[in-house]
């Protein structure tokens, strides 16, 4: 009996609050966002407001039914469940319909799903699935492969029907794989390749080179013991050199022009006056809306429902991507920062949860529930505050849209569970 | 190790986010106010500007529409060369001015309206209202100009335009475009006059477009009209001394002693308040502003500060009178001047010894020089008798700025113990080093307004209102300070042989020739030394022509000042003109067409001309006086038949 009782309650409810916490706070910022004129009735489904609602009360029988699950079931098919995620994806190219450019929907009736929302926890699991194989090491070349292929399929496909965002989130391994025992030279390599694509975009390739320089001599007269050969080095800065080199033509050439512009603005690498104006009103237009909105919302805000920008509707996309500038306008930085510490909050609560599992499936699991939170509001936030460079992708929560939501439910509730069966895998 | 990166990596991102947001929001953001909110378009309304109406009620100005072409930069939408040539042609401007106008509008602000092309006339407004929507960024803005019943009284009435950034800077009220009066009582009554623009709110999508009012309309204001006001002025008054102003450059002011009120306010050269009206207004302030030599917006009756001369004397009378250190039967004599050390102050011939009367009536400077000393002397310093004495000037208004609602002035000068510590050391100066005190030059210095002030001082026998130009506020009172009397410091008793001196001046003395039958004014001419620098070499030219009356005697009803710039001595043009308004204001009529006749005859412009003839030039006793041409002639005789007839 008492097993029985302790089974019910031993969800983690800190984490479900925050969850109610923010999908209540996102609703409401929808609603200021989309409405127009007179609210008449909140279920209003020809409205998005209304429309939301009705995806978050089906997002509660989501919940229901992954917590009436048994945690077994996510281990024991989670290769199945990416399979099907997978050919999810593939079907795109056949049925899929295209909005916006990106060939990423599916449509049933008036209804559209993305299958890349659902994607990501399929590829959490697959990968929580590998990893946690008794006979994987991380350390390995071939299980890094391996397990590499696992989220490059994936992105690979979301990258062909043309929404880069959505591949981007699938960088949040990383940080998975390096708890799990990826080598630490990865983490300074991909640290180092950063600072070398900034370095060359922004002061060429010739300062790039010479900064490389100087670092690898300090390095080499630094390190007295265990010095290695001169060529080494040699080679190393040739390759950075020829890397930067690679950058460049790639942002000449590989990029389209309005990939290149939005670099363009966040490095400020464009000084023509005339070519600035243009951004303005091009790529640099929802980015400089979205700040004016944000900053206009001052310590407190305008109040729910009373930004004069969002009414306006100033911001385009507002209530998807750019939904953060409506919590800025209306709820100031007071409001603002209740939602940062939410997501922080949130992503560290799941940290916390993933590190005390017992079995190493869960904690798999757990790290890239919380990396994927973490890479989505980062890019998200930031992007819409002006910190990075413009990349399409929801606030979790937040962004209008039902497949978005559901996913991050799935996402998050597939750990809660597997969360609250730590005591029964004695 | 690994547990960490994640953790505060979370950590790090939050802490960056927070300090974004602190600085978009908090640091780099000023208080939102929906007035400076670009999401929320203002519509203003402006409410009819107050009327000006004059004493006697007749209407001085009022209103007439005017259409401002108002540009926002950043909705200007480029137009195409036939668009481009249509638009400029209704606005009546050059290719090169649009793009210039353009060019600065936005350099202002590229999201804030700036007037484009002001005061459109109605029937440019009228064509280019049925094209308006072809050029975007671009609309129309309904105003109210000025609309003169008169062509008098500018330097009374004065002007508006539009408001500078300094005004909008300090006073968030106004907006680019807006007018604001610049001069007279459309300055110092602005508030009351321009009443409060009204405002609408109106919600703008991101494409400008208008989706609706603003939270249903609920911050939206009415306008509330400016307020109408009476001004002291008669405008028949003030016409006529403008008239006899004509050709000659100076001022005049009239004052109703029983209330301080200002009758007329003439300064010469005068221009016709219409000038400063719609579209030709900055080209024709421009040249009033640069007329260096007339200085037309130089208010002569304010602004202009000289020594005073012999109606000065008068103050020195009633100070020992008052000091008790003469009677008003004791004679000094006078052997054409007063002597004093090796010095000497000359005087004209005339009998001797003088008492009081005779005193003022001849003007005897050896008279005021002794009655002068006496009063200094009385203490056991120079410097406590200088003081008593200054402060005894001042109670007339004298020395300081009178403080009140014209929009210029100045503060003359009243000498006290500190001016001559300050030139020749504490205690190092004697009475004697003052005396021209006596006799109203030296440090004494004071502008036509505080002269005429002064004199209705003497004719109320010891008090005077704040002479003022406001009559009444629609829906309000008068400042209170300017109908509450302020008593000098001599005694009531000590004015009647003063005034009877002053009326003495008009039986017996210098004004005997300007006697105006049936009515009994007392006066004081006088003569001010006039200098100028031409070549870098200080050069004498002809007196300043001066002359202070009040009238009737008892209980008078106009107290003035009359200052004709090189009129040569006082009873020539300025007790001529004193004498003239006064019959005009008490009479309505004039009698004494002879002194009319030789005022509106007569010119002072080659006087004027004189200093920049590079020749040489006699003055005073040397000068001639040259009479205006036929044409001249004419037209001064439709304008005198005018005022009488309105
Ligand atoms: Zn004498």
């Amino acid at each position: 009996m008492l097993r029985e009782n302790q089974r019910r309650f031993k969800f983690d409810w800190l984490t479900i609050i925050l969850f109610l916490l923010l999908v209540t706070f996102g609703y409401l910022n929808i609603l200021s966002a989309s409405h127009e004129g007179e609210i008449q009735s909140y279920f209003d489904t020809s409205q998005l407001y209304g429309k939301q609602l009705v995806f978050v009360g089906l997002s509660f029988i989501l919940i229901i039914l992954i917590l009436s699950l048994e945690a077994k079931f996510y281990e024991r098919f989670g290769s199945v469940i990416y399979l099907v995620s997978i050919l999810s994806l593939l079907g795109l190219f056949i049925f899929g319909k295209e909005i916006n450019g990106a060939r990423s929907w599916y449509a049933i009736g008036s209804m559209t799903i993305q299958p890349s929302e659902f994607a990501k926890f399929a590829t959490a699991l697959a990968v929580a699935k590998y990893i946690s194989d008794l006979q994987t090491n991380m350390k390995t070349i071939k299980d890094q492969l391996r397990v590499a292929a696992i989220i490059f399929v994936p992105a690979a496909l979301i990258l062909l029907q043309n929404d880069a965002g959505s591949t981007i989130v699938y960088s949040a391994f990383f940080f998975v794989f390096y708890r799990e025992g990826l080598q630490q030279v990865y983490l300074i390599m991909a640290f180092s390749l950063i600072i070398l694509a900034v370095l060359a975009l922004k002061y060429g390739i010739a300062i790039t080179g010479i900064v490389t320089a100087i670092v690898l001599l300090a390095r080499y007269f630094l390190r007295r013991k265990k010095r290695a050969s001169i060529i080494q080095y040699i080679a190393v800065l040739a390759a950075s050199v020829l890397f930067s080199y690679g950058v460049n033509s790639f942002y000449e050439h590989g990029l389209k022009p309005h990939q290149q512009n939005r670099i363009s603005l966040w490095l400020r690498l464009e000084k023509d006056p005339d070519k600035l104006e243009k951004m303005k009103k091009a790529e640099a237009y929802n980015l400089i809306q979205s700040e004016q909105a944000i900053g206009s919302g001052g310590w407190t805000g305008k109040g729910f429902l009373q930004g004069t920008r969002t009414t306006g509707k100033f911001v385009p996309e507002q209530e998807t991507d750019y939904i953060f500038s409506t919590v800025g306008e209306e709820w100031g930085f007071l409001g603002s920062s209740f939602v940062v510490i939410l997501f922080v909050a949130l992503i560290i609560r799941i940290l916390f949860l993933a590190e005390s599992q017992k079995s190493q499936f869960s904690r798999v699991y757990g790290y890239g529930v919380a990396s994927i939170f973490f890479v989505h509001f980062t890019i998200n936030v930031g992007m819409v505050m002006g910190l990075i460079p413009t990349v399409g992708i929801p606030l979790p929560f937040f962004s209008y849209g039902g497949s978005g939501l559901w996913g991050f439910t799935i996402l998050l509730f597939i750990f809660i569970k597997l969360d609250s069966n730590k005591i029964n895998e004695w | 190790m690994r547990k960490l990166l994640l953790f505060i990596s979370v950590i790090f991102v939050g802490l960056v986010f927070m300090a974004r947001l602190f600085y978009l929001q908090v640091y780099s953001s000023d208080a939102y106010s929906i007035l400076d909110d670009t999401a929320i378009r203002k519509v203003y309304n402006y409410p009819k500007r107050g009327y000006v109406y004059d004493r006697n009620g007749k209407l001085l100005v009022a209103n007439q529409p005017s259409y401002d072409v108002m540009v926002i930069p950043r909705d200007v939408e480029p137009l195409d060369s036939s668009d481009l040539q249509e638009f400029c042609g209704l606005l009546k401007i050059t290719e090169e001015e649009y793009r210039q106008k353009l060019e600065r509008a936005r350099n202002y602000s590229p999201r804030l309206p700036s007037p484009f092309v002001p005061q459109l006339s109605k029937k440019d407004y009228a064509v280019l209202q049925e094209k308006m929507w072809k050029y975007e960024g671009f609309y129309i803005q309904k105003r109210s100009l000025r609309s003169y019943q008169t062509t008098i009284g500018a330097n009374v009435l004065g002007d508006i335009g539009e408001v500078n950034r300094q005004i909008i800077a300090r006073q968030p009220y106004y907006k680019l475009g807006d007018l604001i009066g610049k001069q007279g009582v459309e300055k110092t009554y602005e508030n009351t006059l321009r009443g409060i623009k009204g405002v609408k709110f109106i919600q703008k999508d991101r494409f400008n477009k208008d989706i609706g009012p603003y939270k249903e309309g609920r911050f939206d204001t009415l306008p509330r009209p400016g307020r109408d006001i009476s001004i002291t002025i008669d405008s028949q008054l003030q016409a006529y001394g403008e008239l006899l102003m004509r050709n000659k450059r100076g001022g005049i002011i009239a004052i109703e002693p029983s209330s301080g009120e200002i009758l007329a306010m003439v300064s010469g050269p005068s221009y016709n308040p219409n000038l400063l009206v719609g579209r030709d207004r900055s080209k024709n302030f421009s040249k009033l502003y640069n007329d260096s030599i007339a200085k037309p917006l130089f208010d002569r009756g304010l602004q202009a500060m000289y020594p005073p001369g012999s109606p000065f004397k008068t103050l020195n009378a009633l100070i020992a009178l008052q000091e008790g250190v003469i009677t008003t039967e004791e004679r000094f004599s006078c052997s054409m001047g007063y002597r004093y050390g090796n010095r000497r102050m000359g005087c004209h011939a005339h009998r001797s010894p003088v008492n009081m009367n005779i005193g003022i009536y001849e003007s005897c400077n050896a008279y005021f020089a002794n009655t002068y000393r006496r009063i200094i002397d009385k203490y056991d310093t120079p410097a406590e008798g200088m003081d008593k004495w200054s402060n005894h000037v001042q109670s007339f208004g004298l020395g300081d700025y009178l403080n009140n609602d014209l929009s210029v002035g100045q503060p003359g000068k009243i000498p006290t113990a500190k001016t001559y510590d300050m030139a020749y050391g504490k205690n190092r100066w004697y009475t004697t080093f003052t005396i021209s005190n006596a006799i109203g030059q030296g440090e004494v210095l004071a502008t036509p307004i505080q002269l005429a002030n002064m004199a209705a001082a003497i004719g109320n026998r010891g008090y005077y209102y704040t002479p003022h130009i406001i009559k009444k506020i629609e829906g309000d009172t008068i400042p209170l300070k300017f109908t509450t009397p302020k008593y000098t410091t001599i005694d009531k008793q000590h004015f009647e042989p003063v005034v009877q001196g002053m009326f003495d001046v008009y039986n017996k003395g210098t004004a005997k020739y300007l006697q105006v039958p049936g009515i009994e004014i007392c006066g004081k001419t006088g003569t001010a030394e006039n200098y100028a620098i031409i070549d870098s070499v200080k050069t004498q030219l002809t007196d300043h022509s001066i002359f202070v009356a009040f009238a009737p005697k008892d209980n008078p009803t106009i107290a003035l000042a009359v200052f004709v710039e090189n009129g040569y001595y006082g009873s020539r043009f300025a007790g001529r003109m004193a004498s003239l308004m006064i019959e005009r204001y008490i009479k309505g009529k004039i009698t004494r067409t002879d002194f009319e006749d030789f005022v509106l005859k007569h010119t002072l412009e080659h006087e004027y001309e004189k200093p920049y003839s590079n020749e040489p030039f006699g003055i005073n006793r040397q000068t001639t006086l040259e009479t205006v041409s036929e044409e001249e002639y004419r037209t001064i005789q439709n304008i005198k038949a005018n005022i009488s007839k309105s």
